[in-house]
């Protein structure tokens, strides 16, 4: 009985959760230009019309691009670190690990203000690159716990060995670390990408003018009018965020499973 | 093949010494064991001939030139780890195949160098498997072949043994001295096992605290012990107090309560530095406990208490209480063990005594 009603309860918090998300994306099927229920027909209009529009297409390249340089920087300084963290003595060790996991931490709006207040006190304008910079700042933790935690796990007798048979550190790098944590680099890059491509208060402090990322397009549109196009962009991102990790998961399975770790 | 030198080797980390003033002569194709407990610095010792640290002080030569500032992957040794270290992600053959990627063999004649491995370790079926898909005992073999495919001048052998169970163990310790003797490679072995050591090594070198108490053959080692150290570490031994009235080449007088007079060898007791206080090593298997009226044909004799009875099935330990002190003693059993609480008589051959000088504490 009383498994029933917790059941019952968080079902209920579920459906909370998830029905606006399902009536985003059933509405952005819907033939009729005011979102309301019943759904009058099922079309894909407003998926042909977001196609047609010229700066929602322009968003979409510029978080994409975003998303792909965050996740490719992110990942390469997480690496790096998670070696030198991992693999070696590094003086200080402690806070440096504290201090690159602190984003997460503070709260985002903080870490936005204070970064964009520090570089006007600098001098330095907005720009793409300032963008870019606030993004790996704070996908880089992600990366750094996946992949450290996988680094951890590998045994370091493994390196050695290779060392000892012949390569050289850097050819021990890429013929048995590397591919050991692949399926952790490619979480963390996932996890950049995914995280970067949803942002919205970060990259509002720091997008320059006439920039806009699809979160913030979304966030623009919102404020004039209420259009489905929303609801059909809203469900492609949806698909995007959701379908992407879940692609990586895969992924990443059947290669440690061909690795069989 | 090579020989392996120490020379004054010290390891410090921050301010622990590990290894303390060390020199080592390791000949062309020799097996030789660093034995100890943990903590005594074989392992680092090992670590420093294969260049995976470097010596506070001191030099390392291999083949005759020094390797101090040679980096491991440019010393062409073999490594065996205690957990195998096999690469999870390549296959056995491509696992084996590894060093010779690095070393000047035609592309066409790896396979069968690989195959050739893998049918000197006995499992030549097992190429395309993965190492997660073998038993450990299967992987320590794979280990072995990856390490000598290369034909290393060194093999180092860090416990390889010690993961296995019982059983397995033994069967390996077999094999391992079989393929060594094969290939005729300059083999250094780490282990805390004595058994392992005796059975297996042409010299033993036994480690304590980062020094070495004694470096021989496994008899030398065994029958002679060096120290208290490597009386006790080897088997158990008993210490009795002595003192030399007489020393001489043709052996040694010692008193020894309760037992009376002794004369030992002179080999076993060239280590006393003249007459006065010393100490009687005496195996525990050499010591028998016999029946209260045996008359124990040409030993030195006296009665005993039997306090604690370690009955193992062949043999049986026994603790005993011989004139005020506690002595141990490992017998076969003939008949049946004697009981807790028999008054006996124990008894030794002077010839299986040896004699150290009393070790200041």
């Amino acid at each position: 009985m009383g498994w029933q009603l917790i059941r019952g309860y968080a079902l209920l918090v579920y459906v909370f959760m998830f029905l606006p998300v399902a009536v985003v994306v059933l509405l952005s099927f819907n033939a009729s230009q005011f979102g309301s229920f019943p759904i009058t027909g099922v079309s894909l209009r407003w998926f042909g019309e977001l196609a047609q529009n010229e700066a929602i297409l322009r968003a979409f390249r510029t978080s994409i691009i975003l998303g792909l340089l965050t996740a490719l920087i992110s990942t390469t300084l997480g690496v790096l670190a998670s070696l030198a963290l991992v693999r070696y003595r590094v003086p200080g060790e402690n806070v440096i690990s504290t201090l690159l996991i602190a984003p997460i931490l503070v709260p985002e709006v903080v870490l936005a203000v204070a970064l964009l207040l520090f570089l006007n006190f600098l001098g330095i304008n907005k720009s793409f690159g300032l963008l870019l910079f606030g993004h790996v700042i704070f996908t880089l933790p992600f990366v750094i716990l996946v992949v450290q935690a996988r680094l951890m796990a590998i045994r370091r007798d493994v390196e050695e060995a290779a060392m000892s048979l012949g390569a050289s550190p850097v050819q021990t790098f890429f013929q048995i670390t590397l591919p050991l944590m692949l399926p952790a680099v490619l979480a963390g890059a996932l996890f950049a990408f995914t995280i970067s491509f949803d942002d919205i208060t970060g990259t509002l402090f720091w997008k320059p003018g006439g920039v806009e990322t699809v979160p913030t397009q979304i966030f623009a549109m919102l404020r004039n009018s209420i259009s489905p196009e929303i609801n059909a962009l809203g469900t492609v991102m949806i698909v995007m965020t959701v379908g992407l990790p879940l692609l990586g998961a895969a992924v990443a399975r059947i290669l440690s499973r061909k690795s069989g770790t | 093949m090579s020989s392996v030198t120490l020379r004054n080797v010290v390891k410090r980390f921050h301010k622990f010494t590990a290894v303390h003033q060390i020199n080592l002569e390791i000949p062309d194709g020799a097996f030789v064991t660093l034995l100890g407990p943990s903590g005594c610095g074989k392992t680092t010792n090992l670590r420093m001939i294969a260049g995976l640290l470097d010596p506070s002080e001191g030099e390392i030569l291999i083949g005759g030139t020094r390797v101090n500032d040679v980096p491991i992957h440019k010393r062409n040794l073999g490594i065996v780890f205690q957990n195998y270290a096999l690469f999870p992600h390549k296959t056995v053959a491509e696992n084996v195949a590894f060093g010779l990627k690095y070393r000047d063999v035609p592309k066409a004649e790896i396979p069968a160098r690989v195959q050739a491995a893998l049918e000197l370790v006995q499992l030549p079926h097992v190429g395309e498997r993965y190492p997660k898909e073998l038993s450990g005992g299967q992987q320590q073999r794979i280990a072995l072949a990856r390490a000598i495919v290369i034909e290393p001048d060194v093999l180092l052998l860090d416990e390889p043994l010690s993961a296995l169970d019982a059983n397995l163990r033994e069967d390996m310790r077999v094999e391992l001295k079989r393929i060594q003797e094969k290939i005729g490679v300059t083999t250094v072995f780490v282990t805390h096992d004595q058994s392992e050591a005796l059975a297996m090594s042409d010299q033993i070198v036994v480690m304590s605290a980062g020094r070495i108490e004694q470096m021989g053959s496994p008899e030398e080692v065994y029958n002679n012990p060096a120290s208290e150290f490597v009386a006790n570490f080897l088997g158990a031994s008993n210490m009795l107090p002595a003192s030399c009235t007489a020393l001489g080449p043709q052996g040694a007088s010692l008193e020894v309560a309760p037992f009376g007079a002794v004369t030992i060898p002179a080999q076993k007791a060239e280590r006393l530095g003249g007459q006065g206080l010393a100490q009687l090593v005496l195996r525990a298997e050499k010591l028998r406990v016999l029946h209260p009226d045996e008359a124990g044909e040409g030993m030195l004799t006296a009665p005993a208490t039997v306090e604690t009875v370690d009955y193992q099935g062949q043999t049986v330990r026994y603790f005993l209480r011989v004139g005020g002190r506690q002595l141990q003693a490992i017998n076969m059993i003939d008949d049946r063990p004697f009981e807790q609480g028999a008054e006996v008589r124990v008894g030794f051959f002077a010839k299986d005594a040896s004699a150290l000088p009393t070790e200041a504490k």
